[in-house]
Order: structure tokens, then C-alpha cells, then sequence
């Protein structure tokens, strides 16, 4: 990595900092670097303190570094609050607007207002200039900036985009003529583009719904599941999916299963409070073995927590949700492309097993932007898991809708079609679906729909092992920390600590004797999680017996970085 | 030909001499008069003795959780819309624990019929207050009487515009079969009551205090889309309690607001993988 740089917006809800924040990140990535954008806001819609921050290089970066190179200060408390990040960086001020404190060398006033009033006649203007000024003083082609914005104001006519293009240049122009230091971050574009895209964890997930053959949707919306709702909802017609704002939470899981056993492939997004409201529901898709995705994107609770903010904190939620024992599975993705592949993995395993799957997010992975490799539609397939036609003449007037099977999978067929009839129950019933409350029956229908359980675990992967094999020290983790995990291995190494990671992301049920296989090499487990508990650790041991060493946990909101990790582990005297 | 017995006869864990019994009666009726072979049926129900009703039926069923009958029975009808959705609940299951579900299944308008056991008490948990439960009623959890006011279905629905609001009763299983009927034949979402006594706990709305009381309403006494006629009519509960069709409407139904509905059900359609490329340009 010979370049590693770190754009960071300030400034209040409402200024603006997430349009600029997509512009330049998409900008980057056209001219060929590698991104990972993140955000941090707070639950308003006006005033506070907001960051975007845009990390590029040309290799690859999955997670977001603690200094800042260039600072775009949209309101003094952001240079206030951020001037002590700052490497030996540069903060973009415009001091007709912003009244700041104290001076500093690093700052440097460009007129945004006044260009965007000048140039582009509208003071609207100002935050493009913003975005051609960091472009300047990265001393990069001002192109892909251009086709950024014609594509984003292709809607708004050809007025707008000129507009945008002229402010852009002049904010350019100006940080090039004005900037006292010539050029100082002389990075130049890396020659290879690579078949790259920019994407956040929500819309992967909805365009992996998409993709999967999508049919119906319900929701109540709930910050940070909200993001993949949107996404879905705003191609649903393209699509065929039907998409249905529930009342409440309670109604949008009994939605999807009364979909669901009626033949649609249908999911939920939720966050931990609205799950509270589908743990009833969730237990009667166990029960009627309905198939269902539930997407859970999760937030710090308890009750409404920290609204905008990160935690991985309802995995033994999820995992024990519901009154009674039943099969369910958890995959966790931790990069947007599994995201997309995994939301896919995901409705395929309900259908197989017909179990409710949940697919577990986190305000980090939903909201970050990263870049990863164009998805391949092509791997994605749609396995239904219905009885065929042929199959359901042979089964004429006598159809189990429950039957024992040996792997407990029973033929699943849809309600219309003559000469059978589907019926569930949310009662314990027999093979018929009719309520039989005898103790044999009980036993043989929990016996069955267990047995599902056993088959699926053989099915689930394995973690990820990255980094050297036989390292010292190796870190576990799950689902979204897999980037700043991974960048903590990097630097690790290369400080002379041999260090592996084991990532996660087929959760639940875990493959037990793989599992400890893969871990049996590792001399000191230390196991990182978002939360405060270490659940992942404790589902470890629950399901492997395998004890990890120490925990590096993290519950203020925030995600790990990785010094963040690495500093943590010097605390505990590991390194 | 569809007949009564193509609907099944099956034991229940009924009391003997409940009201539900009747109602099976005019459901099995309503559905053989109007040709419905069981295949192309799908009942959907709560949890409660009302809730129990599919079980004794020769159909499809998906038998839910207490209070959830109607968004199951919203999103199946959306998923394969050639089939005759009809929810069956109790008062307890549909106007309490699901209360909420039957304001927006009311909004949203989908072209089900919802059957609510109104036998003003809960019967499965033996006997307490029900939200349609006459006030000073006692109980063993009410032991002063009922204070809350009862619910008025037929008025609620009338005032959100339900597209079909009727009342029926238990012991006119003639008069209650051909008000299934009309209500299932009835586009858009078909709210019937039917008052339908507890011979085991509700020791206060009997068989003999129904028959008191009811009356059935004369075809024509009013225009039925007169929503202020229909309302006056539904405030009408003492002495004489009014029995029939008190309203409908033609509102769109929700099936209709989904293009993709129109060239076939949503089941029915097939998703190609290959057409999210487009989408994922977007993202390079
Ligand atoms: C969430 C939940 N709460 C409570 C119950 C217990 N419960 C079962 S049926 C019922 C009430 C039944 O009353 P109603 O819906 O009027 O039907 P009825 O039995 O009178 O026909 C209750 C409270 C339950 N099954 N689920
Ligand atoms: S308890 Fe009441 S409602 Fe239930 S079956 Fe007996 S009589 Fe009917």
C-alpha cells in the first residue's frame, strides 16, 4: 500500500455532508482506488455533529483509519472537535462562513459560498465546490468528478449539471492557483480500474434480495434496517415484489408467513426492537415450518439504545428468540458482497429446511460504503424446494403437508392446487396438520423438525481463516468486524506478531467438529466482538467446548477500527 | 358439483350446544352453495374455540396465533389472489389481541372475508371479559363487572369505510349462510360479526337473550352505500339488535394496486436472476 489517505466531512444534520460524501467516493473509486466511506450521525434530522469519512488507497482497505488527512469543516465544531485527527493534513474552510477560534497552520480558507454564488449563481452550489477543492488538492483529473455529478443531476436537467460542472472547476481551480504549498497530496490515479463497484451493506442486501427472486416484503421501519427496505421497495414493481408497510412488526412477520405458506419467497427487515415485537411470530414460523428470511441489521439496545449507531449486540437474542425449541439458522455477512451472495444462501436454506434464517447486520456494515468486485449474478441460484407437478399427481388425496421424513424435510407444497389440501397449524399436529395433542405425536413431530437441524449443520461453513496458518496469536470475530479484524492481522504481521483471523459468518448452527478442526492449531484465541457480554464466545464454547483465552469487547457505539483492536490487545499485554 | 360433505365432517372439542357449531353449519353451507371446491379455499385463524373452526373443515388452513388472523390472511390473499381468503376469528382474537391488525386490514382493503365468533367473553381461557363484553358483566377476573365500554364492531367498521359490514347470528344458520355468501362474494374486505353465544360461560348473552332480541332488516330500508344511515343503524344494541347486511361500498381493493397482480398471481411469476445486472451498474 503505498497510498493510504483520509477525506473527512463535518458539519450538521441537514448541510449536506452525505451528498458530498457519495460524490467523492464515487468519484474516487472511478478513478480507480480503492474506498471504504463510513458515517457517523446522530439520531436528528437537523443540527449535531455529523462526519463522513472517505478512506481511498490503492490497495485494498476494509475498514476506516483514525487519522484524517483532509478536512472539510462545513461548521467550526467540526474543526473544533476533529483538528487533533489531522495527520500533517490539510482542513478545507470557508472562513466567510465559518468563524473559527483559534488559527492553525493546517487551515486553509477556500470561498465556497462565494464561488458557488459567483459561478453557479445559487449558494446550493457550495458543497460541489467542496468536492472539486478536495479533488484539487489530491491534484487528481477532475473527470470522474464530472461524470459523477452529470449522472446524479441527470434528473434535474441539463441546467443543473452545468452548473455543478462550472462550480466544481472553479473550486478546483482554486485550491490548484491558491494553495500555498503547490501540490501536496500528488497522488496519481492507479493505472488499472479493476470491474470495481461501491456499495453499502443495505443496498447489497437489497439488491441480493432482488436477485434471489424477492416476492414479498413487509416491514415496520426501524433505523438501520430501513436501508434495505427502501432499496427493495424502490424497484418493487420493476421486480414483481410485492412490498407491504406493515402496522407494526408484529403484523409484517405474520405477513410474510401467511405469504410465505401461500408460495411467495418472502422476508422482513427489522432491528432489535422491532424483532422484540416478531418473537411470537417467529416461533410459529418454527412450528408451521414456514420458510422466511428475516434480516436483522442491529443497533445498540437495549429498548431504543443508540438509535444511529453500531453493536453486534442481539446474536443470543436471535438465536434464542421464541418460547420452545425449534430449528433456525444465522449467517452474519461482514462485507457487502456477502451481503449479496448471502441474502441469496440465505432464502435457499429457508426453502430446503422450511426455518426461519435470519441474516444479521449492523449499522456499520448497512451504512459503510466499500468497494468490492462487480457481483456475479451468475452465482446466485434460486432452489424453490417444492413438490413438481408430476410429484404432486402421485401424492393425489394423500398429502402430508408434516410427514416424517428421515432428514425431517417434508414435501412442501402450496395451497390451490386441486385434489390437496395444505394446512397449518401453530398448535402441535399431526403429520396432516391437524391439532394431535398425544405425547407420541409431540414426540415424533419436535423429533422431526429437529432432525433438520443436524442435516443444515453439516451444510454450514466453516470460518474464514486469513493470514498465516500457524500464527501465535489468533483473533476470532463475526460477521461485520471481518474488515478492521483483518487490517489488525495485516499490521500485526508486518510489526513482527504473527497473527491469524478466523471469521465467521455462517453463525448458527455452528459445524461443530470443523469448527474445531480449524481452531485446533490456534495457541492463544482471542475473541473480538461489538458487544459487552462476548456472545460470540459464549456460542463458541456452547457448541465446540472450546474456551478462548481473552475477549476484546467494544459497546460505545462505535465500530472497531483497527488500532483500535490492536491497541486493545497491548492493553491486555497479548502484544 | 361441491357439496356439504366435500367440506368433511370431524369430531370438535366444541362444548355441545355452542354457537360455533351452527357457524361451521353456514360456513360449509355458504361454500357449497357457491360451487367453492376445498382446494381453492384457504381459511385462516387465530388462536381461540373460534379459531378452531378450519380445523373441522375439508380445506386449506393456516392456523395461526391469537390476535394474528388478519395479516397472514392480508398477505396470502396478495401472494396467490385465486384464492378465496376468509379469516375466522374470535372477538378476543379480532377485536382485542388484534385490534391494531383489523384497523389496517380495514384501510387496506384486501378481498377477504373476516368471520368474527362474537360471543362477547373468551371461551378458551375460560370465561373472562371480552372487548365486546356487555358493561357490568362479572367475571372471575372482572369481579366488580365489566367497567370498559364495549366495543361496537359493526360501527367501528362503518365508520373506517369498511367495503362490507354485516351482523349474523348463531341461531338463524339460514339467514347467516346466505350472509356468508353475499360477503364472500362481496369485493373487498367483508367484516361479519356474528353474535354467537357461550352456552359454558357467557351465562349473561344466551341462545334465549339473542333470540329476544334480534331482528333482521328489511332489503331496501335504506340505500346500503348510505354510510350516515348505516351508522345510525349500527348504534342500535339493547332491546332489538339488528341483524344483516348494513353497509358496503366499492372501494379499490389492494390486490389492484399491485401491477404485477394483474397478469397473474404473484406466485405464479417467475424472477430472473440476470436483471439486477442492470441495478448493479448503477453502483460502478
Ligand atoms: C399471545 C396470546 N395471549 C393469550 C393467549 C391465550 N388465549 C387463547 S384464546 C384467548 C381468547 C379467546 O377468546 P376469543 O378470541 O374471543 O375466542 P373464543 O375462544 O371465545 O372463541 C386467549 C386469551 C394466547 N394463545 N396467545
Ligand atoms: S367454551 Fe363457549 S365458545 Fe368455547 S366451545 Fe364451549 S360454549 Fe363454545
Amino acid at each position: 500500500m503505498n497510498l493510504d489517505l483520509t477525506i473527512k466531512i463535518g458539519g450538521a444534520a441537514g448541510q449536506g455532508l452525505e451528498t458530498i460524501g457519495n460524490v467523492l467516493s464515487k468519484s474516487l473509486l472511478r478513478s480507480g482506488f480503492f474506498v471504504f466511506s463510513t458515517q457517523y450521525y446522530l439520531s436528528r434530522i437537523r443540527g449535531g455533529h455529523n462526519t463522513f469519512q472517505i478512506r481511498i488507497s490503492d490497495a485494498e482497505v476494509r475498514a476506516m483509519d483514525e487519522n484524517v488527512d483532509i478536512l472539510i469543516a462545513l461548521d467550526r465544531t467540526s474543526v473544533d472537535r476533529h483538528l487533533d485527527e489531522m495527520t500533517d493534513g490539510v482542513v478545507i474552510v470557508d472562513r466567510d462562513v465559518v468563524e473559527l477560534g483559534s488559527d492553525h497552520d493546517s487551515i486553509f480558507h477556500v470561498p465556497m459560498l462565494k464561488i458557488a454564488k459567483e459561478v453557479g449563481g445559487n449558494k446550493i452550489y457550495a458543497n460541489t465546490v467542496a468536492a472539486g477543492a478536495a479533488i484539487g488538492l489530491l491534484c487528481l483529473g477532475l473527470d470522474p468528478l464530472n461524470e459523477v455529478l452529470k449522472g446524479m443531476f441527470l434528473k434535474k436537467g441539463q441546467e443543473i449539471i452545468d452548473s455543478n460542472l462550472r462550480v466544481a472547476k472553479a473550486g478546483y481551480d482554486y485550491v490548484r492557483e491558491n494553495y500555498p504549498h503547490g501540490c501536496k497530496f500528488n497522488v496519481s490515479a492507479p493505472e488499472a480500474k479493476g470491474d470495481r463497484m461501491l456499495i453499502a451493506g443495505s443496498e447489497a442486501a437489497g439488491l441480493g434480495a432482488l436477485a434471489a427472486g424477492v416476492q414479498f416484503m413487509s416491514a415496520y421501519p426501524m433505523t438501520p434496517s430501513t436501508g434495505v427496505l427502501n432499496y427493495v421497495a424502490g424497484h418493487a414493481g420493476e421486480f414483481g415484489v410485492v412490498v407491504e408497510q406493515a402496522e407494526d412488526e408484529i403484523a409484517a412477520l405474520n405477513m410474510a408467513l401467511g405469504a410465505s405458506f401461500t408460495g411467495a419467497r418472502s422476508m422482513v427487515t427489522t432491528a432489535g426492537g422491532g424483532f422484540s415485537l416478531m418473537v411470537e411470530a417467529l416461533g410459529l414460523a418454527g412450528i408451521t415450518e414456514t420458510p422466511v428470511l428475516i434480516f436483522l441489521a442491529q443497533r445498540p439496545g437495549p429498548a431504543t439504545g443508540l438509535p444511529t449507531m453500531t453493536e453486534q449486540g442481539d446474536l443470543l437474542f436471535a438465536l434464542h428468540a421464541a418460547q420452545g425449541e425449534f430449528p433456525r439458522c444465522i449467517l452474519a455477512p461482514g462485507t457487502p458482497d456477502e451481503c449479496f451472495y448471502m441474502v441469496a444462501d440465505a432464502f435457499n436454506i429457508a426453502e430446503k429446511y422450511q426455518i426461519p434464517v435470519f441474516v444479521m447486520s449492523d449499522q456499520y456494515l448497512a451504512d459503510s460504503l466499500f468497494t468490492c468486485d462487480r457481483f456475479d449474478t451468475s452465482r446466485i441460484t434460486i432452489e424453490r424446494h417444492l413438490l413438481s407437478d408430476q410429484e404432486l399427481r402421485t401424492k393425489h388425496g394423500d398429502y402430508r403437508r408434516y410427514k416424517l421424513t428421515p432428514n425431517g424435510i417434508s414435501p412442501r407444497a402450496l395451497p390451490g392446487q386441486e385434489g390437496m389440501l395444505v394446512c397449518a397449524d401453530s398448535d402441535e399436529h399431526d403429520e396432516f396438520g391437524r391439532i394431535d395433542e398425544s405425547q407420541e405425536n409431540r414426540i415424533r413431530m419436535v423429533d422431526k423438525r429437529m432432525r433438520k437441524l443436524e442435516m443444515l449443520r453439516e451444510e454450514m461453513n466453516p470460518p474464514s481463516l486469513y493470514g498465516p496458518r500457524d500464527a501465535k496469536l489468533t483473533l476470532i470475530g463475526w460477521g461485520s468486524t471481518y474488515g478492521p479484524l483483518a487490517e489488525a492481522v495485516d499490521m500485526l504481521n508486518e510489526d513482527g506478531h504473527p497473527t491469524n483471523l478466523l471469521h465467521f459468518n455462517h453463525i448458527y448452527p455452528m459445524p461443530a467438529e470443523k469448527v474445531k478442526e480449524t481452531l485446533a492449531r490456534s495457541k492463544k484465541r482471542i475473541c473480538v466482538e461489538n458487544n459487552y457480554t462476548g456472545q460470540f464466545a459464549r456460542l463458541l464454547r456452547a457448541e465446540t467446548g472450546i474456551e478462548v483465552s481473552d475477549r476484546v469487547l467494544r459497546y460505545d457505539g462505535l465500530p472497531f477500527t483497527p488500532m483500535s483492536i490492536i491497541e486493545a490487545l497491548r492493553e491486555k499485554q497479548v502484544i | 358439483m361441491v357439496s356439504v360433505e366435500d367440506y368433511g365432517e370431524y369430531e370438535t372439542a366444541w362444548c355441545p350446544g355452542c354457537g360455533d357449531f351452527n357457524i361451521l353449519k353456514a360456513v360449509k353451507a355458504a361454500l357449497a352453495n357457491l360451487a367453492m371446491p376445498p382446494s381453492e379455499v384457504l381459511m385462516v385463524s387465530g388462536i381461540g374455540q373460534a379459531g378452531k373452526l378450519p380445523q373441522y373443515l375439508n380445506c386449506n388452513f393456516f392456523n395461526g396465533l391469537h390476535g394474528r388472523t388478519l395479516p397472514p390472511a392480508t398477505a396470502a390473499k396478495l401472494a396467490n389472489h385465486e384464492l378465496t381468503v376468509i379469516a375466522v376469528a374470535g372477538d378476543g382474537d379480532c377485536y382485542g389481541e388484534g385490534g391494531n391488525h383489523l384497523i389496517h386490514a380495514v384501510r387496506r382493503n384486501p378481498d377477504i372475508t373476516v368471520i368474527v365468533h362474537n360471543n362477547q367473553i373468551y371461551g378458551l381461557t375460560k370465561g373472562q371479559a371480552s372487548p365486546t363484553s356487555e358493561r357490568g358483566m362479572v367475571s372471575k377476573i372482572q369481579k366488580q363487572g365489566v367497567f370498559n365500554n364495549p366495543f361496537n364492531p359493526i360501527a367501528f367498521a362503518i365508520s373506517q369505510d369498511c367495503s362490507f359490514v354485516g351482523r349474523g347470528y348463531a341461531g338463524d344458520v339460514q339467514h347467516l349462510t346466505e350472509l356468508l355468501m353475499k360477503a364472500i362474494q362481496h369485493r373487498g374486505l367483508s367484516l361479519v360479526d356474528v353474535l354467537q353465544p357461550c352456552v359454558t360461560f357467557n351465562k349473561l348473552n344466551t341462545f334465549k337473550w339473542y333470540s329476544n332480541r334480534v331482528y333482521k332488516m328489511e332489503e331496501g330500508e335504506y340505500a346500503l352505500d348510505d354510510r350516515v344511515k348505516a351508522f345510525e343503524r349500527s348504534l342500535e344494541w339493547g332491546d332489538r339488535i339488528p341483524l344483516g347486511i348494513f353497509y358496503t361500498n366499492e372501494r379499490p381493493i389492494l390486490e389492484d394496486n399491485h401491477e404485477i397482480l394483474k397478469e397473474a398471481p404473484l406466485i405464479r411469476h417467475k424472477p430472473e436472476t440476470g436483471r439486477v445486472n442492470r441495478l448493479i451498474e448503477g453502483f460502478t
